[in-house]
């Protein structure tokens, strides 16, 4: 058994209900060009936002022991700093060979 | 101190929690090192590839928006399976179970036709950087998520032999780990492969 | 023999890995011998170029991957079980599989040696020769048209798969199954050291597989990932290596600094100095560990803003390490002090691992780098660390807990004449390289010209390799030696404080007839707040369940070389033969009934 509170069904149901609208507003972020400009930060955003929900309903984090929520999410973040990072040098560099 | 309920025997864990659990939230814990360095990869040669095709031209976003709705429909169908196996409905537990492997199938048959059509396009594995990052990293997902459904087959097996029950609860949920961890995985490359290009 | 093959004990998978690793030091300490034979002398032709591109790189990957981390993973396996209070690691038979891997994973690498007339070439030439760090695009097939960097990638993905493994096993181990009352700062400080290490393996590792895998697919099926010539960049590469290269220097050294902090309270009869601070300073050393990576490429153009921060980061982390070497200093002072091979191993470590140090902190500067890399300074300070750290803190730990391990005692005599000729070799050998090094002689040299100044340098190096391999041998005879005597060692022989000591020596199968509870850091030393824990039982009250052994492991480790193997010679049907054996053995293993 894991963890004191539990989701019930209606609880998954409604997540999911919710992953495909995100997804949904993803896929139309993506095609009116109007929102172009702001395209990166919104789709990260409800990208991290549907990680989130699966993360924590689905796989159940936000009701078992937040050690395992350590285990994941130290990791997790050393990913993330660790792609910023190669993304900082690959592209500064690249801004520092061609002078721009 | 606390007793940890791992099926067939309850052994005294120092933390209370379940040694395979543990173990698998530390091997997730690695996935996201060994996604986060190919996602890195494929970020970091973004938009180097010396010749086409690039990915605006050949990137199916219907196609690929229809793949992401089967996953996260089968993370649902996971989660439906874990709680009717917890409940001792080993009906509902069998027919989940099925249900999420084959939602897994048609995500990799979908896969598939996607590969087969980049290739007829032109966009072979060492056709240019965009090829290369693209296969080996959605051809890394797709690879876990075959072993998923392998590993959710058999489970089935074992359902349909009655070995399957509620003592067995924690292997179905870590396989649920697992399937979970693949559909979040798709999430990231959904967005930074197809949505941002 | 059988029950070697399937056992799952970890005291027996301690002793295996030790044997095996130790082993592969001889062996890549001769690849070290003919190297300085080779460097003795300017213009010298002892070995071809190829041979000699051979050798350094055996060297360096065999003493990293096949005898330092293991001779680790010896004691991890060994002790830890004992220093928690536990009756084995929390998954036997994925612990004994990482043995396995390791050993078929090394004997794949060194086949190489022999393995040239299968690919229609001379003996000896197809061992890996790119260097131990494999830069790209030297890799690339064009450049590497034989099967040498393939033994090497394939190789060392065999070895990270028992990395892998054996880091979440002692990662659950150390969290889930310590004895009642051996809360997290109760940890004898190993314990500690190995938990941050095998931290640092889980996340680490998963970067170097991937960059496997792009140089294999590079080399194999024609992509460009390292390729300038298809648009890559062989800068990812180092990129990469190194993201996982730093840590690793991290997961080589932690372990050996738990070790001393074992070896020095036990021999001062004092409590380590400041134990919270010195745990603490291995964490942050872990954290620290991952953001230093790029000062291995100081001299590849990243930028102002990048050196800057790559330097400033690589001087912070010498304070925890600096933290820590007072912290040593200060349990030392003021203690009773017995002088055993074991504390002047311990000693010799805090001495050599300060030079060692202090080279590093001269890599920090950026400028200074940019004269020092690629040269023998570096080598010069890589062998100060990892071989008067690493290696005399394992030292200290084979002295220390061999009697514990074994029930004999090694001999004080032969351990004194092998501690000063060790220490007299090694400075012989690698203080003379920072010299050379900043008189300009490059690494990964087969030789060198008489008129650029180094070769009293070389000549006093080889002097010094050539000691250190006979201090070695006396180790080895030492070793070897206990072998014969009887089984006298008592419990304790050292007077140490902590769980280990509460056992026979050698521990029964069951390690504790009780599960002790402990009530203090030090359970078996009487303490201002504590008396010493109570002798256990010698006769467990009841039978205790000792799970049996599994073949699975073994067979399913085999099925690794057998696919790499199938790579190597491109054939496909054998690497799914390998593949197959792997499912099945996982099969088998997961409906094996195991009980712990």
């Amino acid at each position: 058994m894991s963890g004191q509170a539990h989701a019930t069904t209606g609880t998954y149901l409604r997540v999911a209900a919710i992953l495909v609208m995100v997804t949904l507003i993803e896929v139309g972020v993506f095609y009116v060009p109007a929102f172009h400009t702001v395209l990166v930060p919104v789709l990260l955003v409800l990208s991290a936002f549907k990680f989130t929900l699966v993360v924590m309903f689905y796989m159940h984090l936000k009701f078992d022991s937040r050690f395992f929520a350590l285990l994941f999410g130290g990791p997790l973040l050393l990913a993330l700093a660790v792609m910023v990072s190669l993304l900082f040098i690959f592209y500064g560099a690249l801004r520092l060979r061609t002078g721009v | 101190m606390a007793h940890s309920h791992s099926g067939a025997h309850a052994l005294r864990t120092s933390m209370g929690l379940d040694s395979r659990k543990m173990a698998f939230w530390a091997f997730i814990g690695s996935e996201c090192l060994l996604f986060g360095s190919l996602i890195s990869t494929y970020l970091v040669y973004k938009g180097r590839s010396l010749v086409g095709p690039y990915p605006h031209e050949i990137l199916n976003i219907p196609f690929t928006s229809f793949s992401t709705f089967d996953l996260l429909m089968s993370s649902l169908a996971m989660v439906l399976a874990l709680a009717a196996v917890q409940r001792g409905d080993m009906k509902q537990g069998k027919l989940w179970l099925l249900v999420t492997a084959l939602l897994g199938l048609v995500f990799l048959g979908g896969q598939f036709w996607e590969f087969s059509h980049f290739v007829r396009e032109g966009l072979g594995l060492t056709t240019n950087l965009f090829g290369s990052t693209f296969y080996v990293l959605t051809g890394t997902h797709g690879a876990h998520v075959t072993v998923g459904v392998i590993w959710l087959l058999t489970l089935w097996v074992q359902a349909l032999r009655g070995k399957l029950g509620p003592g067995q609860a924690i292997t179905v949920e870590i396989t649920g780990l697992y399937w979970h961890f693949v559909d979040v995985v798709w999430i990231v490359i959904f967005t930074v492969v197809y949505l941002i290009q | 023999m059988k029950s070697w093959l399937t056992t799952t004990d970890h005291k027996r998978i301690g002793l295996l890995y030790f044997w095996t690793a130790f082993g592969f030091f001889l062996m890549g300490g001769t690849e070290a011998l003919v190297i300085r034979a080779q460097l003795v002398r300017p213009e010298g032709i002892g070995v071809s170029a190829e041979t000699f591109n051979q050798l350094f790189t055996m060297h360096g990957t065999t003493m990293v991957f096949l005898a330092l981390m293991p001779l680790s993973a010896a004691f991890f396996n060994f002790i830890i079980p004992l220093q928690i209070g536990a009756r084995d690691v929390a998954f036997p038979r994925l612990n004994a599989f990482s043995y396995w891997v390791f050993l078929l994973g090394g004997l794949l690498l060194n086949a190489s040696f022999i393995a040239g007339p299968l690919f229609g070439a001379d003996r000896l030439s197809v061992a890996p020769d790119a260097g131990w760090f494999a830069y790209a695009n030297l890799t690339s097939r064009q450049f590497s048209a034989g099967p040498n960097v393939d033994f090497w990638l394939l190789g060392l993905q065999i070895l990270g798969i028992a990395s892998l493994a054996a880091g979440f096993n002692f990662i659950v181990t150390i969290l889930n199954m310590r004895a009642p009352g051996m809360r997290m700062l109760r940890l004898p400080p190993f314990t500690w050291m190995t938990l941050v290490t095998q931290f640092l393996v889980i996340t680490a590792f998963p970067v170097i597989t991937v960059a496997l895998v792009l140089l294999m697919f590079d080399r194999f099926f024609g992509t460009h990932f390292f390729v300038p010539a298809g648009g890559g960049d062989p800068i990812l590469w180092q990129h990469l290596f190194w993201m996982f290269g730093h840590p690793e220097v991290y997961i080589l050294i932690l372990p050996a600094m738990g070790i001393i902090s074992e070896v020095l309270p036990t021999f001062s009869r004092k409590p380590l100095f400041g134990y919270t601070v010195v745990v603490y300073s291995g964490v942050v050393i872990a954290f620290l560990g991952w953001s230093v990576w790029a000062h291995h490429m100081f001299s590849t153009g990243l930028g102002p803003i990048a050196d800057s921060v790559f330097a400033g980061t690589t001087m912070l982390i010498a304070i925890p390490t600096g933290v820590k070497i007072f912290n040593w200093i200060g349990t030392l002072w003021g203690g009773q002090l017995r002088f055993t091979t074991a504390l002047l191993f311990a000693v010799g470590f805090i001495a050599m691992f300060i030079i060692g140090g202090l080279s590093g902190v001269t890599h920090a500067a950026a400028p200074a780098d940019l004269q020092q890399t690629d040269t023998y300074y570096v080598v010069a300070h890589i062998h100060y660390v990892l071989f008067g750290g690493t290696i005399l803190g394992l030292f200290a730990g084979i002295y220390y807990w061999w009697p514990k391990m074994t029930g004999r005692m090694l001999s004080e005599t032969l351990g004194r004449w092998h501690f000063w000729l060790t220490v007299i070799g090694m400075n012989l050998a690698f203080f003379p390289m920072h010299l050379a090094g900043l008189f300009g002689m490059p690494r990964r040299i087969y030789t060198y010209s008489a008129d650029l100044g180094v070769t009293r340098f070389n000549q006093l190096s080889t002097a010094g390799a050539f000691i250190i391999g006979i201090a070695t041998l006396i180790l080895f005879w030492n070793l070897l030696s206990t072998r014969r005597r009887p089984i006298t060692a008592p419990h304790n022989p050292w007077g140490g404080a902590t769980l280990e000591w509460a056992i026979p020596s050698p521990p029964p199968v069951y390690n504790f007839t009780v599960i002790p509870t402990v009530a203090s850091r030090l359970p078996l030393w009487q303490t201002e707040r504590h008396a010493p824990m109570e002798p256990l039982p010698e006769r467990p009250p009841a039978p205790i369940h000792v799970p049996g052994g599994s073949w699975w492991p073994l067979i399913t480790a085999f099925g690794l070389p057998v696919m790499a193997i199938g790579a190597l010679s491109r054939l496909l049907p054998i690497v799914l033969v390998g593949a197959a054996v792997v499912i099945v053995g996982i099969y088998r293993w997961a409906y094996e009934p195991f009980e712990m």
